[in-house]
């Protein structure tokens, strides 16, 4: 069942859904939820364990915020609600959403419907098996370095992350404050678009939250309009094969769907991953300096205050978020900061105006969402590898634009094949239908 | 031989109605944790919201101390771990702060005047307070989140006299705009000192001490004393490069000594960078109009009492030292009490009554009673010392002066018919003594004058005893 049609649904039938849900997740080894937590009555919509639901355990999939209680709910969250929708079970993360696998979430990992070998992608892992497995009607996650598109491809769905500013960020745990976004994680288009819609908007409680003109795209949603798409050879040549396949694949549906297909180029992307990374890890160090055992969360007690903290944070986090924690205060070091966090956020300034430069030509761009179709876990050990491997998202986040994730293939395991298409900022409307008129191009050559 | 260097950090509490991030209340005498909300406790995905009533009020004092108005500041994150810090940092402005390069005059008693700059002054978050009792810590959040402008002077100051006369200025002006409640005792202006010393005619500064948090002004110019004997023991005994090292002390005022706060540990890095959660602070048109737009301030205001009421410079210091005192004095003289009596009868008789904590604020006679009991001097209806009792009366009872001066009988007799009768009967009771006025022993006027008065128990009018006296020995 689609959110659109779910949508139609009397509150009756809305109940007999939920009942079926509940029965398949409780049977599911999927693990994609970490808990059946429910809020409402509305047509059930999976959230992402790291956006507050009042009296929810939130806890980013870290042991640090285990019985932690929200004591009041995201934006996001009563967006929902008023629009007769209800968070319906936590899903599954990477901690702190610092990953693209979901390996390192202190409930273990989730695993990949179309291959329980595979890794769902990260770190919204959990909502994209949910959706993918038929757990939920759709999921909201966040993309900070693209942690809903790539856990979208991974897993064959849609994923949509909005313009940075779209939908406000009061109440997401914070991975990195200027790249975050929280956006809808679907089992189409449409679906995504009416998400979208009933989550985004000027949110006085985020001071970043963008304070323009609001239209609603899923009733305007359109596959017919001819746009003009830039095409990235050059860097699309370190994909796999079946990556390179699967975009060869999407172009031809576009240019069949009649679209007008352009190349480009963009900045080497391991510019993006240094500038990302120093970006992240330095907001991120901050954003987590607050799990400290004081005033929530598990305290370890020690000898004395120094030795709490040091306790409480070294049992609390695991090893990915510790790294992070370490990269982001060696960034921001006395003697550092200048060399690695001013020079990233130049590099940014640069990654943002390239876009610009290319969107006066064209209305979008299509990409790889990931190097490679889900991997068997345990493949990207080495975090530098793991770190390579969000080389197509990143640049997305540092320049703020909104990108949505969806599957045009398959490869010879039959594991799904994502592209993204990118957009102008604010215009997801543009986003949203050049995806639509993907997916239905595709579908109508199958 | 040596010379003193002196620069002042103080932060002041903004009398914001709403903590500077969220909008919860700033009066935080309440039960503890109770004015918190997700983003004061720093619960996660809770998010800042810049409350520009305290972007209004820096504004303000920039104006005061004639600085640049950054019309676009900056907030940085401030990284530590503290209890009282729920979010492990502290919300400032490091790299652009909203004012900088200031100035303002301290004034010497010679009259002579000296300019201290005034590097900067940014707007940050308050922290919370930390409660020990015994073995156990608490920590109460009501006051995280409270605004404080942190005022950073160069260091201009060269004895602890200085330093007193530039935060006593300070505290003025902060008090005359109000932006502060500036209230030493209850933490809303608190002061850290910065404090080193070097052989006189050298350029290079040497190392600079910090101590933190004194909250009287006697104790700050103690504590500084005691610190530059301090560091001159240690330059004289060879001891200097090994004594005084940059660290921050603590002034214990029962040991009458400064003493290490922390151990010598790793120099803090706060490791600041911008913070990703707000936009830049701009102070727009309609903003920067209103806010320049300040109230006269104490400098003005005291040449001008000298000007206006020819009040001498002690007594113009003293009534424009705070904002209440000089309103004070300005109802007084505004309900027809002559300037001169009024700076008296204030600066005198009233705050000679204040005890106990009780301010010019919170003082029982307000200035329209007290204006009343000049006006009543000035009038004739009462003496200077019936007029005494009146205020004595009235610091302790709520009544109209003329009620009171009835109630007690201080109506003085001007009526010469009544005081013709009395001195005609003292005449009458004295003729020795007025056979020998007459002959010439002037003096014993004052005698008959101080019969007079006795006989009336006080109530008479002098000027009009003293004229009727005079008539009638001819
Ligand atoms: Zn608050």
């Amino acid at each position: 069942m689609t959110l659109k049609e779910a949508l139609k649904l009397s509150p009756e039938e809305i109940a007999q859904v939920r009942e079926a849900l509940a029965q398949k997740i409780a049977q599911s080894d999927l693990n994609a939820y970490v808990a059946l937590d429910m809020a409402g009555s509305g047509i059930p919509i999976a959230i992402k364990d790291n956006i507050q639901v009042q009296g929810w355990s939130v806890t980013s999939g870290s042991k640090i915020l285990k019985g932690y209680i929200a004591p009041y709910n995201a934006t996001v969250i009563e967006k929902l609600h008023a629009a007769g929708l209800s968070p319906f079970g936590r899903t599954n993360m990477d901690e702190f959403a610092m990953g693209s696998t979901t390996e390192s979430s202190c409930y273990g990992r989730t695993l990949n419907p179309h291959n329980k070998g595979c890794v769902p992608g990260g770190s919204s892992g959990g909502s994209a098996a949910a959706v993918a497995g038929g757990l939920a009607i759709a999921a909201l996650g966040s993309d900070t370095g693209g942690s809903i598109r790539q856990p979208a491809a991974f897993c064959g769905i849609v994923g949509l992350k909005p313009t940075y500013g779209r939908v406000s960020r009061y109440g997401l745990g914070a991975y990195a404050s200027s790249l975050d976004q929280i956006g809808p994680m679907t089992q189409n288009v449409e679906d995504a678009a009416l998400l979208y819609d009933i989550i985004c908007g000027h949110d006085p409680k985020d001071s970043t939250s963008a304070d323009i003109a609001y239209a609603p795209t899923a009733p305007n949603l359109s596959a017919n309009r001819k746009l003009t798409v830039a095409i990235l050879p050059k860097y699309v040549e370190g994909a796999s094969e079946a990556v390179r396949a699967g975009y060869t694949k999407a172009i031809s549906a576009l240019k069949a769907a009649g679209h007008t297909i352009v190349e480009r180029e963009l900045l080497d992307p391991k510019y993006d991953i240094s500038a990302y990374y120093i970006t992240a890890t330095a907001e991120a160090t901050t954003n987590l300096a607050r799990y400290d055992g004081i005033r929530y969360g598990a305290r370890v007690e020690g000898d004395n205050l120094k030795d709490t903290f040091i306790r409480t944070r070294s049992e609390g986090f695991g090893d990915e978020v510790k790294r992070r924690i370490m990269l982001g205060n060696f960034v921001l070091s006395s003697g550092y900061y200048d060399a690695y966090y001013v020079k990233a956020q130049k590099v940014r300034q640069l990654i943002k105006h390239e876009y610009e430069t290319i969107f006066q030509e064209v209305d979008l761009i299509l990409s790889p969402v990931a190097p490679s179709t889900a991997y068997p876990f345990g493949a990207l050990e080495d975090p530098l590898t793991m770190y390579l491997s969000d080389i197509y998202t990143i640049s997305v986040n540092l320049a703020g634009l909104p990108s949505i994730a969806l599957p045009v293939d398959r490869d010879a395991q039959g594991l799904p094949v994502g592209m993204q298409l990118i957009g102008r900022a604010y215009d997801e409307q543009t986003v949203l239908d050049g995806a639509y008129s993907l997916e239905l191009q595709l579908k109508t050559q199958e | 031989m040596f010379e003193v260097i002196i620069g002042l950090e103080v932060h002041v509490q903004l009398n914001t109605k709403t903590k500077l991030f969220c909008s919860c209340p700033t009066s935080f005498n309440h039960t503890q944790n109770t004015n918190t909300c997700p983003t004061c406790l720093a619960l996660p995905g809770a998010l800042p919201v810049f409350n520009r009533e305290a972007l209004h009020k820096a504004v303000m004092f920039g104006t005061a101390i004639d600085a640049t108005i950054n019309r676009t500041s900056y907030f940085d994150r401030k990284s530590y771990f503290y209890p009282d810090s729920p979010s492990a940092y502290q919300i400032t402005q490091l790299y652009t702060p909203v004012v900088e390069h200031g100035h303002l005059m301290i004034d010497f008693e010679d009259a002579s005047q000296k300019r201290i700059r005034i590097n900067r002054a940014h707007i940050e978050a308050d922290a919370g307070k930390n409660i020990h009792e015994g073995d156990i810590s608490k920590v109460d959040l009501n006051r995280a989140g409270t605004p404080l402008l942190e005022i950073v002077s160069e260091p201009d100051m060269r004895s602890a006299d200085e330093a007193i006369l530039y935060l006593k200025k300070l505290h003025s002006i902060v008090r005359y705009l109000d932006i502060s409640d500036a209230n030493m005792q209850e933490g809303s202006f608190r002061v850290d000192v910065n404090v080193s010393i070097r052989p006189k005619g050298e350029e290079k500064l040497y190392t600079r001490v910090e101590i933190k948090n004194i909250n009287s002004f006697r104790f700050i110019q103690k504590a500084i004393e005691i610190e530059v004997a301090r560091q001159i023991e240690a330059w004289e005994d060879g001891v200097y490069a090994s004594e005084i090292v940059q660290e921050t002390r603590l002034f214990d005022q029962a040991k009458q000594e400064t003493r290490s706060m922390r151990g010598k540990e790793e120099a803090a890095d706060y490791r600041y960078f911008p913070e990703p959660d707000l936009l830049k602070a701009v102070v727009d048109d309609a903003m920067f109009a209103a806010a320049t737009q300040i109230p006269e301030l104490p400098d003005a205001k005291r040449e001008r009492f000298v000007q206006e009421y020819a009040m001498n410079a002690y007594n113009a210091e003293v009534i424009t030292s705070l904002p209440e005192m000089a309103r004070y004095f300005e109802t007084m003289v505004a309900l027809g009490a002559s300037a001169k009596n009024s700076v008296t009868w204030l600066t005198v008789e009233l705050l000679g009554r204040l005890k106990n904590g009780v301010t010019i604020e919170t003082s029982p006679v307000r200035a329209a009673t007290l204006s009343m009991i000049v006006k009543r001097i000035e009038d004739g209806t009462i003496s200077g010392k019936a007029a005494k009792e009146v205020l004595d009366y009235l610091m302790e009872h709520d009544a109209e002066v003329d009620a009171v001066i009835e109630k007690l009988g201080l109506k003085q007799v001007s009526d010469s018919g009544a005081l013709e009768k009395i001195v005609d009967e003292v005449l009458l009771a004295n003729p020795d003594k007025v056979a020998e006025y007459r002959s010439g022993k002037d003096k014993l006027f004052g005698f008959f004058v101080g019969q007079v008065m006795k006989a009336s128990k006080g109530s008479a009018n002098p000027q009009s005893v003293n004229d009727i006296v005079k008539a009638k020995l001819g």
